[in-house]
């Protein structure tokens, strides 16, 4: 699968023979699981696995809630109940998947700033990144209907404000809303599918990590200095990496036993401290809770929505050029969409041609600057609609924005990179001493 | 007859189109279904009309109904805040953020006058005591609070909308006023809705 030239599985008895020759499912799995992949990776690069393993803890723990669980309105906040006080060990499967949620996204935050670093977006990965975004967009839509399920009062206002997003559409928003709610507001019927879609959307997801694997297994995984691995013989392309098994999978099971010590300590100390305490209010239409906060991870973008409003110069504009049609409210969710969009751009935006922002001394600090936005909007997105925050959350989301589509485009041609190594072998050996002879493995 | 060097028009491309055609059809055929099952169901549709008694909103205080998933706001506006929501009509519809007023009752470019705005009274009562409107913030579809605001009708906790006694946006990210749904007066002391 790999184009770094590498060992192939061969069959050896006569029993792996005859199942090869009808389905080379082994010889598939070898492959995959022997992948060639380069030997400098450093920890930033263990977070793929932790979201597999999210991934497989959300389904499992999932499938079995579902066993105790009532798609109802009338009935699904006292089952949530049942499985929190009568279900055996139901409070701990729940709140494993609640915070297995929120450890999710952290892994996938920090997954995606790490390939926004080290310029895994850029040629020959592409196609990896718009997978990744399509995985990073299909998690915040089941996380986003999971949420509704304990129908509670964020489930609901939520889910009213969110589904509200789509009313915003010109000319055929209202009928798009209706239905995607299955009537005039959130009831019985959002309830249902959502449920639907909550339980289907992971094994969507679980494809395109399938896919994503497979693309970036094609084009070879980065590496921390961007710089190719040598595939001119498998000499030359076992000089830049190692097998990922055992080395790769013995570290990343290493940094995820202990991501896991601080999840299980959540789970098991604080397990609400992410949550909402008026999600453990029954849903009520007629009254809506004080302050509408999303969940933690949505709050960044959810501070893009919210920072233009009718005030803003830019709305105004773009509502006086398109006679009204974009008013302010439609203007907030493009931008809110408009954010991911930008991400998943960044191959074409960013005309540097070093990979790696390691060697890039201009564009390291505008990247530092974008993390330090990306927890400004965190923040502004969990205040009030208010000032000062309304001015800060317009500057910090006009900073997003600036990102990719000015300073990624002009950094490619006024910056002047550093010098690069020439190969990863010689990084690994500046980094940990050239190895002896006789303890290089694979060898 | 060979249709292997001469392709255009033959009998074979003809029934190539129309087997892809059909195919086209069909499958449009298959996925509406699939689609409009997510439309409000039957049940959904047949609630589309209620009858309130107001016969016990006091001046001053507010009544809110649930129709069609949705609150509705009836409010019986004493003599004080009928002046008031009057007052702000004196500033012209123009200066307002929303100066359609919004009403299902009205034609659609009816102006966002406070006589636009309220229900027609019933005999024996000031005109312009009852107001009747949805309880949905026309931002993202929050409840607003009753007699809150600096404008003294409903202000939107979620993103700081205020309407004022007309319930005509005045300040905040919302961009129309509340909407006045389908109502009429059935006897003295009950509302129609739908």
């Amino acid at each position: 699968m790999s184009g770094i030239p590498h060992d192939h599985y061969e069959p050896k008895t006569n029993g792996e023979k005859w199942l090869n020759s009808r389905l080379p499912i082994v010889g598939l799995l070898y492959d995959t699981l022997m992948i060639p992949t380069p030997k400098n990776l450093n920890w930033w690069w263990i977070w793929g696995i932790v979201l597999a393993f999210c991934l497989a803890l959300q389904i499992v723990t999932g499938i079995v809630l579902v066993m105790h669980y009532t798609p109802h309105v009338d009935l699904a906040f006292a089952s949530i109940e049942h499985i929190m006080r009568n279900v055996n060990g139901g409070y701990m499967l729940r709140y494993l998947h609640m915070n297995g949620a929120s450890l999710f996204f952290v892994a996938v935050y920090i997954h995606i700033f790490r390939g926004l670093f080290y310029g895994s977006y850029k040629a020959p990965r592409e196609i990896t990144w718009i997978i990744g975004m399509l995985i990073y967009l299909c998690m915040m839509g089941t996380a986003f209907m999971g949420y509704v399920l304990p129908w509670g009062q964020m489930s609901f206002w939520g889910a009213t404000v969110i589904t509200g997003l789509f009313g915003a559409i010109p000319f055929i928003g209202d009928a798009i809303q209706t239905w995607l709610l299955g009537g005039p507001a959130v009831d019985n019927a959002t309830l249902n599918r959502f449920f639907s879609l909550h339980y289907l959307l992971p094994f969507v997801i679980a494809a395109l990590v399938i896919v994503h694997i497979w693309a970036f297994h094609t084009t070879g995984n980065n590496n921390p200095t961007g710089v190719e691995v040598r595939r001119g013989s498998k000499a030359e392309a076992e000089k830049d990496t190692l097998p990922f098994w055992p080395y790769f999978v013995i570290k990343d099971l290493f940094a995820l036993a202990v991501i896991l010590v601080v999840f299980w300590a959540v789970v098991g100390f604080m397990p609400n401290y992410l949550g909402h305490p008026d999600n453990y209010i029954e849903a009520n239409p007629l009254v809506t809770p004080a302050h509408i906060v999303p969940e933690w991870y949505f709050l960044p973008f959810y501070a893009i929505l919210r920072a233009f409003t009718g005030e803003v110069w830019v709305v105004q504009f773009a509502s006086f050029i398109t006679g009204g049609i974009v008013d302010a409210k439609f203007f907030g969710v493009l931008a809110m969409f408009g954010a991911i969009l930008a991400m998943a751009l960044a191959p074409w935006l960013d005309t540097s041609t070093v990979r790696s922002g390691k060697y890039r001394p201009m564009f390291k600090w505008w990247f530092y600057l974008l993390v330090i936005d990306f927890f400004a909007l965190m923040w502004l997105g969990a205040m009030p609609a208010e000032e000062p925050y309304a001015t800060f959350s317009l500057i910090a989301s006009a900073y997003w924005f600036a990102y990719f589509f000015v300073i990624l485009p002009i950094l490619g041609v006024i910056e002047k990179p550093e010098a690069q190594p020439e190969t990863i072998e010689e990084d690994f050996n500046a980094h940990y001493g050239k190895a002896d002879a006789d303890a290089t493995p694979a060898e | 007859m060979s249709h292997a060097e001469d392709h255009e028009g033959t009998r074979r491309d003809f029934l190539y189109y129309v087997a892809g055609g059909a195919g086209v059809v069909a499958t449009g055929a298959a996925v509406w279904p699939l689609i409009n099952q997510m439309n409000p169901s039957a049940d959904v549709q047949a609630l589309s009309s209620i009858r309130v008694d107001v016969s016990g909103v006091e001046p001053g205080t507010q009544l809110t109904v649930k129709w069609l998933g949705k609150p509705v706001f009836i409010r019986h506006r004493t003599g004080a805040e009928i002046q008031e929501a009057q007052e702000q009509d004196a500033e012209g519809v123009d200066a307002l953020p929303d100066p359609l007023a919004r009403n299902f009752n009205l034609s659609a470019d009816a102006p966002a006058t406070d006589a636009n705005r309220v229900m027609p009274s019933p005999e024996g009562e000031a005109a312009g005591a009852w107001i009747v409107q949805m309880g949905v913030c026309t931002h993202l579809g929050c409840v607003p609070l009753g007699d809150a605001g600096d404008f003294g009708g409903w202000f939107c906790p979620c993103h700081g909308s205020h309407y004022d006694l007309a319930g005509r946006i005045r300040k905040g990210p919302a961009p129309e006023n509340l909407p006045v749904p389908p109502a009429e007066w059935t006897d003295a002391s009950t509302i129609k809705l739908g």
